[in-house]
Protein backbone atom coordinates (compact mmCIF):
# COMPACT_ATOMS: atom_id res chain seq x y z
CA UNK A 1 0.00 0.00 0.00
CA UNK A 2 1.43 3.56 -0.87
CA UNK A 3 1.73 5.90 1.74
CA UNK A 4 -1.23 8.46 0.19
CA UNK A 5 -3.66 10.64 2.93
CA UNK A 6 -3.82 13.61 4.47
CA UNK A 7 -0.31 13.80 5.35
CA UNK A 8 0.87 14.03 2.07
CA UNK A 9 0.27 17.70 2.21
CA UNK A 10 2.33 19.76 4.05
CA UNK A 11 1.73 22.12 7.49
CA UNK A 12 0.18 25.43 5.94
CA UNK A 13 -1.71 23.12 3.46
CA UNK A 14 -3.60 21.25 6.40
CA UNK A 15 -3.65 24.33 8.32
CA UNK A 16 -5.83 26.26 5.11
CA UNK A 17 -7.79 23.25 4.97
CA UNK A 18 -8.63 23.22 8.66
CA UNK A 19 -9.33 27.35 8.13
CA UNK A 20 -11.49 26.77 6.01
CA UNK A 21 -13.40 24.16 7.98
CA UNK A 22 -12.68 21.41 5.18
CA UNK A 23 -11.49 18.54 7.89
CA UNK A 24 -11.78 19.13 11.91
CA UNK A 25 -8.69 18.67 13.82
CA UNK A 26 -10.31 15.23 14.85
CA UNK A 27 -9.85 14.27 11.30
CA UNK A 28 -6.32 14.62 11.30
CA UNK A 29 -6.00 12.82 14.74
CA UNK A 30 -8.23 10.01 12.78
CA UNK A 31 -5.47 9.86 10.30
CA UNK A 32 -2.83 9.33 12.44
CA UNK A 33 -4.35 6.56 14.42
CA UNK A 34 -6.07 4.89 11.48
CA UNK A 35 -2.45 4.74 9.67
CA UNK A 36 -0.44 3.44 12.66
CA UNK A 37 -2.72 0.98 13.27
CA UNK A 38 -2.21 -0.39 9.66
CA UNK A 39 1.55 -0.02 9.37
CA UNK A 40 2.94 0.24 12.74
CA UNK A 41 3.31 -3.54 13.57
CA UNK A 42 5.73 -3.24 10.65
CA UNK A 43 7.61 -0.18 11.23
CA UNK A 44 7.20 -0.52 14.82
CA UNK A 45 8.01 3.03 15.25
CA UNK A 46 5.75 3.86 18.78
CA UNK A 47 6.71 2.81 21.64
CA UNK A 48 3.66 4.67 23.60
CA UNK A 49 0.06 5.82 22.00
CA UNK A 50 -1.52 8.52 23.68
CA UNK A 51 -4.74 8.33 21.96
CA UNK A 52 -7.46 9.10 24.46
CA UNK A 53 -5.40 12.52 25.07
CA UNK A 54 -5.38 12.95 21.43
CA UNK A 55 -8.93 12.44 20.64
CA UNK A 56 -10.23 14.08 23.80
CA UNK A 57 -8.09 17.76 22.66
CA UNK A 58 -9.05 17.48 19.24
CA UNK A 59 -12.74 17.10 20.11
CA UNK A 60 -12.06 20.27 21.87
CA UNK A 61 -10.57 22.06 18.84
CA UNK A 62 -13.28 20.87 16.58
CA UNK A 63 -14.93 23.76 15.33
CA UNK A 64 -12.51 26.35 16.51
CA UNK A 65 -10.51 28.41 14.35
CA UNK A 66 -6.85 27.52 14.22
CA UNK A 67 -5.15 29.52 16.24
CA UNK A 68 -1.56 29.68 14.76
CA UNK A 69 0.06 27.39 12.23
CA UNK A 70 0.55 24.28 14.10
CA UNK A 71 -2.74 24.49 16.16
CA UNK A 72 -4.17 21.42 15.57
CA UNK A 73 -1.64 19.33 13.91
CA UNK A 74 -0.26 15.57 15.51
CA UNK A 75 3.06 15.27 16.45
CA UNK A 76 5.49 12.72 17.50
CA UNK A 77 8.01 12.79 20.07
CA UNK A 78 11.30 10.92 20.79
CA UNK A 79 10.68 9.22 23.91
CA UNK A 80 13.56 10.65 25.73
CA UNK A 81 12.20 13.80 25.81
CA UNK A 82 9.65 14.46 29.02
CA UNK A 83 6.05 14.53 28.53
CA UNK A 84 3.98 15.08 31.82
CA UNK A 85 2.44 11.59 32.93
CA UNK A 86 2.96 10.37 29.81
CA UNK A 87 5.22 7.51 30.10
CA UNK A 88 9.12 8.40 28.88
CA UNK A 89 11.49 5.56 28.92
CA UNK A 90 14.53 6.77 26.30
CA UNK A 91 13.59 2.63 25.23
CA UNK A 92 15.50 1.28 28.40
CA UNK A 93 14.57 -1.04 30.75
CA UNK A 94 15.98 1.37 33.63
CA UNK A 95 12.82 3.93 32.75
CA UNK A 96 10.34 1.09 31.40
CA UNK A 97 7.90 2.74 34.23
CA UNK A 98 8.46 6.28 34.27
CA UNK A 99 5.78 8.89 34.61
CA UNK A 100 6.98 12.26 34.05
CA UNK A 101 5.81 14.75 36.60
CA UNK A 102 6.51 17.93 34.43
CA UNK A 103 6.81 18.49 30.58
CA UNK A 104 10.08 19.12 28.64
CA UNK A 105 10.54 23.25 27.54
CA UNK A 106 9.57 22.11 23.62
CA UNK A 107 6.41 20.00 25.22
CA UNK A 108 5.38 23.19 26.62
CA UNK A 109 6.10 25.23 23.26
CA UNK A 110 4.28 22.51 21.53
CA UNK A 111 1.30 22.62 23.61
CA UNK A 112 1.23 26.85 23.34
CA UNK A 113 1.33 26.06 19.67
CA UNK A 114 -1.58 23.85 19.66
CA UNK A 115 0.24 20.88 18.21
CA UNK A 116 -1.60 16.98 19.34
CA UNK A 117 0.72 14.57 20.76
CA UNK A 118 0.07 11.30 19.37
CA UNK A 119 2.71 9.24 21.24
CA UNK A 120 6.57 8.02 22.26
CA UNK A 121 8.58 7.45 19.56
CA UNK A 122 11.35 4.91 19.48
CA UNK A 123 15.53 5.21 19.71
CA UNK A 124 17.99 3.38 20.65
CA UNK A 125 19.00 3.27 24.18
CA UNK A 126 19.41 6.45 25.74
CA UNK A 127 19.97 7.91 21.96
CA UNK A 128 23.44 6.03 22.36
CA UNK A 129 23.26 3.93 18.69
CA UNK A 130 22.45 4.56 14.84
CA UNK A 131 20.26 1.90 14.12
CA UNK A 132 17.60 1.54 16.77
CA UNK A 133 18.50 -1.89 17.16
CA UNK A 134 19.91 -0.97 20.82
CA UNK A 135 15.84 -0.44 22.06
CA UNK A 136 15.25 -2.34 24.54
CA UNK A 137 11.78 -2.88 23.08
CA UNK A 138 11.66 -3.05 19.73
CA UNK A 139 13.59 -2.68 16.31
CA UNK A 140 11.81 -0.01 13.82
CA UNK A 141 12.29 -0.89 10.42
CA UNK A 142 12.80 1.16 7.19
CA UNK A 143 9.43 2.22 6.02
CA UNK A 144 11.94 2.20 2.39
CA UNK A 145 12.93 -1.65 2.81
CA UNK A 146 11.75 -3.40 6.23
CA UNK A 147 14.92 -5.50 5.78
CA UNK A 148 16.77 -2.46 6.75
CA UNK A 149 17.20 0.44 9.90
CA UNK A 150 15.61 3.41 9.88
CA UNK A 151 18.91 4.69 11.28
CA UNK A 152 19.39 6.14 14.68
CA UNK A 153 19.05 6.84 17.43
CA UNK A 154 15.87 9.49 16.06
CA UNK A 155 15.04 5.80 14.01
CA UNK A 156 11.29 6.25 15.56
CA UNK A 157 10.73 9.70 14.76
CA UNK A 158 11.97 9.62 11.18
CA UNK A 159 10.17 6.16 10.30
CA UNK A 160 6.79 7.54 12.02
CA UNK A 161 7.04 10.64 9.36
CA UNK A 162 8.24 8.62 6.19
CA UNK A 163 5.24 6.15 6.73
CA UNK A 164 2.80 8.84 6.72
CA UNK A 165 1.74 8.36 10.63
CA UNK A 166 2.37 11.64 11.76
CA UNK A 167 3.26 15.00 9.89
CA UNK A 168 6.42 15.30 11.79
CA UNK A 169 8.09 14.61 14.86
CA UNK A 170 10.60 16.25 17.43
CA UNK A 171 14.12 14.00 17.54
CA UNK A 172 17.53 14.79 19.34
CA UNK A 173 20.71 14.50 17.80
CA UNK A 174 24.03 14.59 19.80
CA UNK A 175 26.17 12.90 16.93
CA UNK A 176 23.80 12.96 13.76
CA UNK A 177 20.97 11.04 15.70
CA UNK A 178 18.40 13.62 13.67
CA UNK A 179 20.00 13.60 10.52
CA UNK A 180 21.16 10.25 9.84
CA UNK A 181 17.86 8.38 10.38
CA UNK A 182 16.32 11.62 8.35
CA UNK A 183 18.63 10.64 5.57
CA UNK A 184 18.15 6.86 5.77
CA UNK A 185 14.45 7.18 5.88
CA UNK A 186 13.93 10.40 2.98
CA UNK A 187 12.73 13.09 5.08
CA UNK A 188 14.10 16.22 6.53
CA UNK A 189 15.82 16.53 9.58
CA UNK A 190 17.52 19.46 11.65
CA UNK A 191 19.98 19.65 13.87
CA UNK A 192 19.97 23.56 15.41
CA UNK A 193 22.77 25.55 16.76
CA UNK A 194 23.86 24.37 19.94
CA UNK A 195 22.21 26.39 22.47
CA UNK A 196 18.96 27.44 20.04
CA UNK A 197 17.17 25.19 21.51
CA UNK A 198 16.42 24.10 25.23
CA UNK A 199 17.14 21.10 26.50
CA UNK A 200 15.24 21.20 29.45
CA UNK A 201 14.04 17.75 30.19
CA UNK A 202 15.83 15.95 27.29
CA UNK A 203 16.92 13.25 28.99
CA UNK A 204 21.02 13.96 29.53
CA UNK A 205 23.24 12.12 27.05
CA UNK A 206 26.32 14.04 26.56
CA UNK A 207 25.09 17.58 27.72
CA UNK A 208 27.36 19.63 25.62
CA UNK A 209 26.67 18.09 22.31
CA UNK A 210 22.65 17.27 22.13
CA UNK A 211 20.24 19.26 20.84
CA UNK A 212 16.16 18.79 20.47
CA UNK A 213 15.31 19.25 16.34
CA UNK A 214 12.51 19.18 13.56
CA UNK A 215 11.94 15.92 11.60
CA UNK A 216 9.24 16.62 9.12
CA UNK A 217 8.47 16.09 5.05
CA UNK A 218 9.24 19.32 3.68
CA UNK A 219 12.01 21.87 4.49
CA UNK A 220 9.29 24.84 4.82
CA UNK A 221 7.35 22.62 7.78
CA UNK A 222 11.06 22.20 9.54
CA UNK A 223 11.45 25.93 9.66
CA UNK A 224 8.15 26.18 10.97
CA UNK A 225 8.34 23.86 13.74
CA UNK A 226 12.07 25.08 14.55
CA UNK A 227 10.49 28.51 15.44
CA UNK A 228 8.22 26.99 18.02
CA UNK A 229 10.42 24.67 20.06
CA UNK A 230 13.33 27.90 19.45
CA UNK A 231 14.36 30.34 22.35
CA UNK A 232 15.80 31.03 25.74
CA UNK A 233 15.01 29.16 28.58
CA UNK A 234 15.90 30.13 32.01
CA UNK A 235 15.59 26.35 32.66
CA UNK A 236 18.76 25.02 30.31
CA UNK A 237 21.70 27.53 31.05
CA UNK A 238 23.08 27.05 27.87
CA UNK A 239 20.40 27.77 25.27
CA UNK A 240 21.50 31.17 23.91
CA UNK A 241 20.36 34.85 24.51
CA UNK A 242 19.35 35.00 20.60
CA UNK A 243 16.51 36.12 18.88
CA UNK A 244 14.19 33.74 17.17
CA UNK A 245 14.00 34.95 13.43
CA UNK A 246 11.09 33.62 11.15
CA UNK A 247 13.07 30.78 9.43
CA UNK A 248 10.26 30.29 6.97
CA UNK A 249 10.77 34.01 5.90
CA UNK A 250 14.38 32.69 4.09
CA UNK A 251 12.84 30.33 1.73
CA UNK A 252 13.11 32.45 -0.45
CA UNK A 253 13.98 30.59 -3.47
CA UNK A 254 17.04 32.68 -4.66
CA UNK A 255 20.56 31.21 -3.96
CA UNK A 256 21.81 34.05 -6.86
CA UNK A 257 25.88 34.05 -5.19
CA UNK A 258 25.62 31.69 -2.31
CA UNK A 259 29.25 30.63 -1.21
CA UNK A 260 29.60 26.55 -0.86
CA UNK A 261 32.39 24.82 0.73
CA UNK A 262 32.82 20.83 -0.39
CA UNK A 263 35.19 19.41 2.29
CA UNK A 264 37.05 16.65 0.06
CA UNK A 265 37.07 14.66 3.27
CA UNK A 266 33.59 14.48 3.00
CA UNK A 267 33.67 12.69 -0.52
CA UNK A 268 36.83 10.61 -0.16
CA UNK A 269 37.26 6.97 1.99
CA UNK A 270 35.01 5.43 3.24
CA UNK A 271 31.75 7.59 1.59
CA UNK A 272 30.05 5.32 -0.85
CA UNK A 273 30.00 6.16 -4.53
CA UNK A 274 26.24 6.46 -4.87
CA UNK A 275 26.51 8.95 -1.76
CA UNK A 276 29.24 10.86 -3.22
CA UNK A 277 27.42 10.98 -6.83
CA UNK A 278 24.38 12.25 -4.92
CA UNK A 279 26.46 14.83 -3.61
CA UNK A 280 27.97 15.70 -7.04
CA UNK A 281 24.32 16.02 -8.54
CA UNK A 282 22.82 17.83 -5.63
CA UNK A 283 26.09 20.76 -6.82
CA UNK A 284 24.93 20.87 -10.18
CA UNK A 285 21.34 21.68 -9.33
CA UNK A 286 22.44 24.31 -7.24
CA UNK A 287 24.96 25.64 -9.30
CA UNK A 288 22.53 26.45 -11.83
CA UNK A 289 19.98 28.12 -9.57
CA UNK A 290 23.23 30.62 -9.18
CA UNK A 291 25.51 29.04 -6.20
CA UNK A 292 29.36 28.66 -6.44
CA UNK A 293 30.96 25.70 -5.19
CA UNK A 294 34.64 24.69 -4.30
CA UNK A 295 36.63 22.11 -2.92
CA UNK A 296 38.01 22.78 0.45
CA UNK A 297 39.33 20.90 3.27
CA UNK A 298 38.52 20.19 7.44
CA UNK A 299 41.98 18.93 8.15
CA UNK A 300 41.07 17.58 11.14
CA UNK A 301 37.97 15.53 9.76
CA UNK A 302 39.58 12.34 10.84
CA UNK A 303 40.08 12.60 14.24
CA UNK A 304 36.31 13.50 14.84
CA UNK A 305 34.97 10.21 15.55
CA UNK A 306 37.79 9.24 18.14
CA UNK A 307 37.12 12.94 19.84
CA UNK A 308 33.34 12.00 19.87
CA UNK A 309 33.53 9.01 21.43
CA UNK A 310 36.41 10.35 23.98
CA UNK A 311 33.49 13.02 24.97
CA UNK A 312 30.46 12.00 24.43
CA UNK A 313 31.10 8.60 26.44
CA UNK A 314 32.56 10.93 29.07
CA UNK A 315 29.49 13.11 29.45
CA UNK A 316 26.97 10.13 29.70
CA UNK A 317 28.95 8.19 32.71
CA UNK A 318 28.26 11.50 34.27
CA UNK A 319 24.48 12.02 33.13
CA UNK A 320 23.26 8.38 33.98
CA UNK A 321 25.04 8.55 37.30
CA UNK A 322 21.91 9.75 37.84
CA UNK A 323 19.87 6.31 37.14
CA UNK A 324 20.76 4.36 40.75
CA UNK A 325 17.08 2.28 41.34
CA UNK A 326 16.61 4.88 44.12
CA UNK A 327 14.64 8.00 43.37
CA UNK A 328 12.71 6.58 40.04
CA UNK A 329 13.03 4.31 37.68
CA UNK A 330 13.96 0.60 37.68
CA UNK A 331 15.41 -1.02 40.92
CA UNK A 332 16.67 -4.25 41.32
CA UNK A 333 15.18 -6.81 43.72
CA UNK A 334 18.59 -8.60 44.16
CA UNK A 335 20.27 -6.30 46.67
CA UNK A 336 20.69 -6.22 50.68
CA UNK A 337 22.88 -2.90 50.75
CA UNK A 338 22.82 -0.17 49.00
CA UNK A 339 25.83 -0.45 47.75
CA UNK A 340 24.39 -3.73 45.88
CA UNK A 341 21.17 -1.61 45.05
CA UNK A 342 23.11 0.46 42.62
CA UNK A 343 25.31 -2.08 40.71
CA UNK A 344 22.52 -4.39 40.32
CA UNK A 345 19.90 -1.87 39.10
CA UNK A 346 22.10 -0.71 36.80
CA UNK A 347 23.46 -4.26 35.83
CA UNK A 348 20.10 -5.05 35.09
CA UNK A 349 18.40 -2.05 33.88
CA UNK A 350 21.04 -0.75 31.12
CA UNK A 351 21.61 -2.44 27.91
CA UNK A 352 24.49 -3.42 26.46
CA UNK A 353 25.86 -0.43 24.79
CA UNK A 354 24.75 2.00 27.61
CA UNK A 355 27.16 0.24 29.47
CA UNK A 356 30.07 -0.14 27.17
CA UNK A 357 30.01 3.64 26.72
CA UNK A 358 29.70 4.01 30.57
CA UNK A 359 32.63 1.94 31.16
CA UNK A 360 34.41 3.83 28.52
CA UNK A 361 33.82 6.96 29.52
CA UNK A 362 34.50 6.36 33.07
CA UNK A 363 37.91 5.10 32.27
CA UNK A 364 38.21 8.07 30.25
CA UNK A 365 37.54 10.24 33.38
CA UNK A 366 39.46 8.36 35.93
CA UNK A 367 42.26 9.38 37.71
CA UNK A 368 46.12 8.91 35.54
CA UNK A 369 43.61 9.02 32.31
CA UNK A 370 42.02 11.96 32.52
CA UNK A 371 44.53 14.30 30.92
CA UNK A 372 45.82 11.58 28.09
CA UNK A 373 41.83 11.10 26.81
CA UNK A 374 39.45 13.25 28.21
CA UNK A 375 41.74 16.61 28.35
CA UNK A 376 43.64 15.66 24.99
CA UNK A 377 40.07 14.90 23.66
CA UNK A 378 38.38 18.61 24.18
CA UNK A 379 41.68 20.32 22.99
CA UNK A 380 41.64 18.28 19.43
CA UNK A 381 37.36 20.01 19.90
CA UNK A 382 38.93 23.01 19.52
CA UNK A 383 40.98 22.05 16.29
CA UNK A 384 37.80 20.87 15.17
CA UNK A 385 35.74 23.69 15.18
CA UNK A 386 38.27 26.17 14.13
CA UNK A 387 38.15 23.88 10.91
CA UNK A 388 34.61 24.75 10.35
CA UNK A 389 35.55 28.88 11.71
CA UNK A 390 37.94 29.16 8.75
CA UNK A 391 35.95 27.66 6.30
CA UNK A 392 33.01 29.74 7.21
CA UNK A 393 35.02 33.25 6.79
CA UNK A 394 35.06 32.36 3.17
CA UNK A 395 31.72 30.44 2.42
CA UNK A 396 28.01 30.66 3.36
CA UNK A 397 27.78 26.88 3.68
CA UNK A 398 29.43 23.52 3.66
CA UNK A 399 27.92 20.49 1.70
CA UNK A 400 28.53 16.92 1.75
CA UNK A 401 26.67 13.70 1.94
CA UNK A 402 24.85 12.77 5.22
CA UNK A 403 26.00 9.45 5.82
CA UNK A 404 28.34 7.36 4.16
CA UNK A 405 26.12 4.49 2.46
CA UNK A 406 22.27 4.33 1.99
CA UNK A 407 20.35 2.52 5.26
CA UNK A 408 22.65 -0.95 6.24
CA UNK A 409 20.53 -4.31 6.79
CA UNK A 410 19.29 -5.18 10.48
CA UNK A 411 21.86 -7.31 12.34
CA UNK A 412 24.54 -5.90 9.54
CA UNK A 413 26.37 -3.80 12.43
CA UNK A 414 25.83 -5.02 15.55
CA UNK A 415 28.62 -7.61 16.11
CA UNK A 416 31.18 -4.93 16.12
CA UNK A 417 30.94 -1.15 18.02
CA UNK A 418 33.34 0.46 16.01
CA UNK A 419 31.67 -0.52 12.60
CA UNK A 420 28.72 1.40 13.81
CA UNK A 421 30.56 3.91 14.90
CA UNK A 422 32.13 4.65 11.46
CA UNK A 423 28.54 5.29 10.43
CA UNK A 424 28.50 8.62 12.13
CA UNK A 425 31.73 9.88 10.59
CA UNK A 426 30.02 12.43 8.57
CA UNK A 427 27.50 14.41 11.46
CA UNK A 428 29.47 13.88 14.36
CA UNK A 429 31.87 17.21 13.37
CA UNK A 430 28.73 19.39 13.03
CA UNK A 431 28.25 18.38 17.04
CA UNK A 432 31.62 19.12 18.14
CA UNK A 433 31.62 22.42 16.49
CA UNK A 434 28.09 22.76 17.58
CA UNK A 435 26.68 24.46 14.15
CA UNK A 436 23.71 23.60 12.81
CA UNK A 437 22.84 21.34 9.67
CA UNK A 438 20.16 19.12 7.90
CA UNK A 439 19.65 16.47 5.93
CA UNK A 440 17.22 16.49 2.87
CA UNK A 441 16.37 13.70 0.63
CA UNK A 442 18.87 13.92 -2.52
CA UNK A 443 18.69 10.40 -4.15
CA UNK A 444 17.91 7.52 -4.31
CA UNK A 445 20.37 4.07 -4.63
CA UNK A 446 18.54 0.44 -4.47
CA UNK A 447 15.43 1.74 -3.29
CA UNK A 448 17.20 3.21 -0.55
CA UNK A 449 16.99 7.59 0.15
CA UNK A 450 20.44 9.15 0.23
CA UNK A 451 20.55 12.72 2.37
CA UNK A 452 22.12 15.60 1.58
CA UNK A 453 23.87 17.62 4.73
CA UNK A 454 23.92 21.42 4.27
CA UNK A 455 25.85 22.99 7.71
CA UNK A 456 25.83 27.24 8.61
CA UNK A 457 27.59 29.50 10.64
CA UNK A 458 26.72 29.21 14.45
CA UNK A 459 22.79 30.64 14.80
CA UNK A 460 22.27 31.05 10.70
CA UNK A 461 19.92 28.27 10.52
CA UNK A 462 17.89 30.61 7.85
CA UNK A 463 20.87 29.91 5.40
CA UNK A 464 21.03 26.65 5.64
CA UNK A 465 16.83 26.14 5.20
CA UNK A 466 17.10 28.78 2.18
CA UNK A 467 19.54 26.59 0.24
CA UNK A 468 17.58 23.10 1.55
CA UNK A 469 14.84 24.71 0.27
CA UNK A 470 15.61 25.85 -2.90
CA UNK A 471 17.56 22.34 -3.73
CA UNK A 472 14.09 20.56 -2.34
CA UNK A 473 12.17 23.12 -4.88
CA UNK A 474 14.02 21.93 -7.70
CA UNK A 475 14.10 18.32 -7.30
CA UNK A 476 11.71 15.84 -6.36
CA UNK A 477 12.68 13.34 -3.97
CA UNK A 478 10.83 14.85 -1.25
CA UNK A 479 7.71 13.59 -2.86
CA UNK A 480 8.80 10.46 -3.38
CA UNK A 481 6.73 7.66 -1.10
CA UNK A 482 8.24 4.51 0.27
CA UNK A 483 5.43 1.63 -0.38
CA UNK A 484 4.20 -0.28 2.65
CA UNK B 1 49.99 -5.21 23.89
CA UNK B 2 46.86 -4.29 25.83
CA UNK B 3 45.78 -1.36 26.96
CA UNK B 4 43.63 -2.23 29.44
CA UNK B 5 43.87 -5.25 32.14
CA UNK B 6 41.07 -7.16 33.51
CA UNK B 7 41.71 -5.61 36.85
CA UNK B 8 41.26 -1.90 35.64
CA UNK B 9 38.07 -3.14 33.90
CA UNK B 10 36.52 -4.61 37.19
CA UNK B 11 38.17 -1.29 39.01
CA UNK B 12 36.37 0.84 36.62
CA UNK B 13 33.01 -1.19 36.82
CA UNK B 14 33.21 -0.32 40.21
CA UNK B 15 33.46 3.51 39.77
CA UNK B 16 30.85 3.46 37.28
CA UNK B 17 28.77 1.13 40.01
CA UNK B 18 27.79 -1.29 37.23
CA UNK B 19 27.95 -5.60 38.66
CA UNK B 20 29.73 -7.40 35.69
CA UNK B 21 30.63 -10.67 36.01
CA UNK B 22 33.91 -12.35 34.98
CA UNK B 23 32.34 -13.39 31.08
CA UNK B 24 31.33 -9.12 30.69
CA UNK B 25 34.92 -8.53 32.24
CA UNK B 26 36.85 -10.15 29.39
CA UNK B 27 34.57 -8.64 26.68
CA UNK B 28 34.61 -5.05 28.14
CA UNK B 29 38.72 -5.73 28.25
CA UNK B 30 38.68 -6.59 24.50
CA UNK B 31 36.38 -4.43 23.18
CA UNK B 32 37.65 -1.43 25.62
CA UNK B 33 41.06 -1.93 24.24
CA UNK B 34 39.98 -1.59 20.62
CA UNK B 35 38.12 1.71 21.29
CA UNK B 36 40.91 3.20 23.10
CA UNK B 37 43.34 1.73 20.53
CA UNK B 38 40.99 3.52 17.91
CA UNK B 39 40.84 6.48 20.17
CA UNK B 40 44.41 7.21 20.78
CA UNK B 41 44.36 7.98 17.16
CA UNK B 42 44.13 11.58 18.18
CA UNK B 43 47.57 11.56 20.08
CA UNK B 44 48.89 11.75 17.01
CA UNK B 45 48.03 15.43 17.01
CA UNK B 46 50.16 18.18 18.80
CA UNK B 47 47.62 20.18 21.15
CA UNK B 48 50.79 21.64 23.54
CA UNK B 49 49.19 25.43 22.82
CA UNK B 50 45.91 24.74 21.67
CA UNK B 51 42.76 25.36 24.51
CA UNK B 52 40.55 23.10 25.50
CA UNK B 53 36.68 23.18 24.63
CA UNK B 54 34.03 22.37 26.89
CA UNK B 55 31.50 24.78 25.07
CA UNK B 56 30.72 25.76 21.97
CA UNK B 57 29.35 29.06 22.39
CA UNK B 58 31.15 32.17 24.42
CA UNK B 59 28.84 32.25 26.88
CA UNK B 60 29.99 33.11 30.75
CA UNK B 61 28.46 32.91 34.37
CA UNK B 62 24.42 32.65 33.28
CA UNK B 63 23.07 33.41 36.39
CA UNK B 64 19.23 34.61 37.39
CA UNK B 65 17.80 36.41 39.79
CA UNK B 66 17.69 34.77 43.70
CA UNK B 67 14.36 34.35 43.61
CA UNK B 68 13.05 31.80 45.52
CA UNK B 69 9.81 29.27 43.88
CA UNK B 70 7.70 26.30 45.59
CA UNK B 71 8.83 22.98 45.06
CA UNK B 72 7.45 19.91 43.78
CA UNK B 73 4.76 18.62 46.05
CA UNK B 74 5.73 15.94 48.07
CA UNK B 75 3.04 13.62 46.65
CA UNK B 76 4.19 14.57 42.73
CA UNK B 77 7.81 13.58 43.74
CA UNK B 78 7.12 10.31 45.36
CA UNK B 79 4.93 8.98 42.29
CA UNK B 80 7.68 6.97 40.22
CA UNK B 81 9.67 5.96 43.27
CA UNK B 82 10.38 2.36 43.49
CA UNK B 83 9.95 2.06 47.58
CA UNK B 84 8.63 5.09 49.97
CA UNK B 85 7.21 5.23 53.52
CA UNK B 86 5.38 7.91 55.34
CA UNK B 87 7.02 10.37 52.48
CA UNK B 88 10.32 9.32 53.00
CA UNK B 89 12.19 6.93 50.07
CA UNK B 90 13.25 3.57 51.41
CA UNK B 91 16.54 1.93 50.43
CA UNK B 92 18.38 -0.99 52.04
CA UNK B 93 20.63 -0.94 54.93
CA UNK B 94 23.60 1.42 53.68
CA UNK B 95 26.14 -1.03 56.07
CA UNK B 96 24.89 -4.16 55.51
CA UNK B 97 24.48 -6.47 58.34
Amino acid sequence: MKVVGLFEQSATDLHELLHKKEIRVSDLVDESYKRISEVDSKVQAFLTLDEERARASAKNLDGQAPQGLLAGLPIGIKDNIVTRDLRTTCASKILGSFDPIYNATVVEKLEKAGTITIGKLNMDEFAMGSSNENSAFQKTRNPWNLETVPGGSSGGSAAAVAAGEVPFSLGSDTGGSIRQPAAFCGVVGLKPTYGRVSRFGLVAFASSLDQIGPITRTVEDNAYLLKAISGLDPMDSTSAPVDVPDFSAALTGDIKGLKIAVPKEYLGEGVSEASRQSVLDALKVLEGMGAVWEEVSLPHSKYALATYYLLSSSEASANLARFDGVRYGYRSSNADNLLDLYKNTRAEGFGDEVKRRIMLGTFALSSGYYDAYYKKAQKVRTLIKKDFDDVFSKYDVIIGPTTPTPAFKVGEKTDDPLTMYANDILTIPVNLAGVPAISVPCGFSGGLPLGLQIIGKHFDEATVYRTAHAFEQATDFHKQRPVL
Amino acid sequence: MSRITIEEVKHVANLARLAITEEEAEMYRKQMDEIIHFAELINELDTENVEPTSHVLDMKNVLREDVPKKGLPREEVLKNVPEHQDGYIKVPSIMGE
